[in-house]
C-alpha cells in the first residue's frame, strides 16, 4: 500500500490535530518542570481534574502571590490524598512547596504565598494513596518579579 | 536576624470529629540564594525547609518549601479533631534550628 504525497500530507496533520486535542494537558512546561512532576509522580501522565488551584488572575507583586489548593478526595485512612506539589515554570527554581496531608488533615487544602519572578504557569500535581495523580495549571500575570534584583 | 516568632491561630474549641482551619506565620527573611548584594556578591540561601502540624503527637501536615516561598511563610490548612489535645507546630530551618509552638484545644 504506498501513499500519495497529499495522502501523506492529510494524515501527518490529522496526526498533529489529534495530539493536539488529546487528553494530555497541554501547558508550556520546561523539561525541569516536566521533569518534576514525573519525579514526583514516578513516571506516570497525571490527568486533570481532582485538584484545583486558586490563583489570582493578575498578581502585582511576585513577592507574595497567594496560592491555594484543594483536592476532592473523602479523606479517609484509606482513601486520602497523599500530597500536593507545587510547582512555578518560569522560576529559576520550578519547585515551590510540597505538601503532605494525612487521613487526620480532615480536607485536603492548603494556602500559603509565594514568590513569581515572573509572568508564567503555576501547576499544582496531586498524588493519592492509591498511586493515581491529578494536575491543574494555572497562568499568573506578574507585574513586578519576585526573584533576585 | 531577629529570632522568627511563630504566630498561630487555631480556633479554642471543636465539637468532635469537626474540620477546623488552622493558620499559622512565622517571621522569617527565607533568603531565597537568588539575590546579590550591593557589591555583587549572592547571599547565601536561609530558608525555613520544613513546616509539621502534629495533634497528640501524630502528624496532621506537613511540607516541605522551597525558596519560592515567601518571606514570613504563611500556611493555612485544616485538621479533622475528634478528642481535645494539643497541636504542636515545628519549623526547621536550613542551619539546622527549630522554632516551636503549642497550641491546646478542647472538644465539647
Amino acid at each position: 500500500m504506498s501513499f500519495t504525497r497529499r495522502q501523506v500530507f492529510g494524515l501527518t496533520i490529522g496526526a498533529a490535530a489529534f495530539v493536539a486535542a488529546g487528553s494530555r494537558v497541554s501547558f508550556a512546561a520546561t523539561d525541569q518542570t516536566e521533569e518534576a512532576i514525573k519525579a514526583f509522580t514516578g513516571g506516570a501522565e497525571p490527568k486533570k481534574g481532582t485538584v484545583s488551584l486558586d490563583t489570582p488572575e493578575i498578581a502585582e507583586n511576585g513577592n507574595t502571590v497567594p496560592v491555594g489548593v484543594s483536592v476532592d478526595s473523602p479523606m479517609t485512612a484509606d482513601n486520602y490524598v497523599e500530597s500536593v506539589l507545587i510547582l512555578a515554570d518560569g522560576n529559576p527554581n520550578p519547585a515551590v512547596a510540597t505538601f503532605h496531608f494525612t487521613a487526620m488533615s480532615g480536607a485536603a487544602e492548603a494556602k500559603t504565598r509565594i514568590r513569581l519572578a515572573k509572568t508564567q504557569n503555576v501547576i499544582a500535581v496531586a498524588k493519592m494513596n492509591d498511586g493515581s495523580s491529578f494536575i491543574d495549571s494555572k497562568e499568573v500575570k506578574v507585574t513586578i518579579g519576585g526573584c533576585g534584583g | 536576624m531577629a529570632e522568627p516568632k511563630p504566630r498561630v491561630k487555631v480556633p479554642k474549641k471543636a465539637a468532635a470529629g469537626e474540620v477546623i482551619t488552622i493558620k499559622t506565620l512565622i517571621s522569617h527573611p527565607m533568603e531565597s540564594g537568588q539575590r546579590k548584594d550591593k557589591q555583587g556578591n549572592l547571599i547565601p540561601r536561609q530558608i525555613i525547609n520544613k513546616f509539621t502540624c502534629e495533634f497528640n503527637g501524630q502528624v496532621v501536615f506537613s511540607c516541605d518549601m522551597d525558596p519560592a516561598v515567601s518571606a514570613n511563610p504563611y500556611m493555612e490548612f485544616s485538621a479533622k479533631v475528634n478528642e481535645p489535645g494539643t497541636f504542636k507546630f515545628t519549623w526547621v530551618d536550613d542551619d539546622g534550628s527549630v522554632y516551636e509552638t503549642e497550641k491546646k484545644i478542647t472538644v465539647e
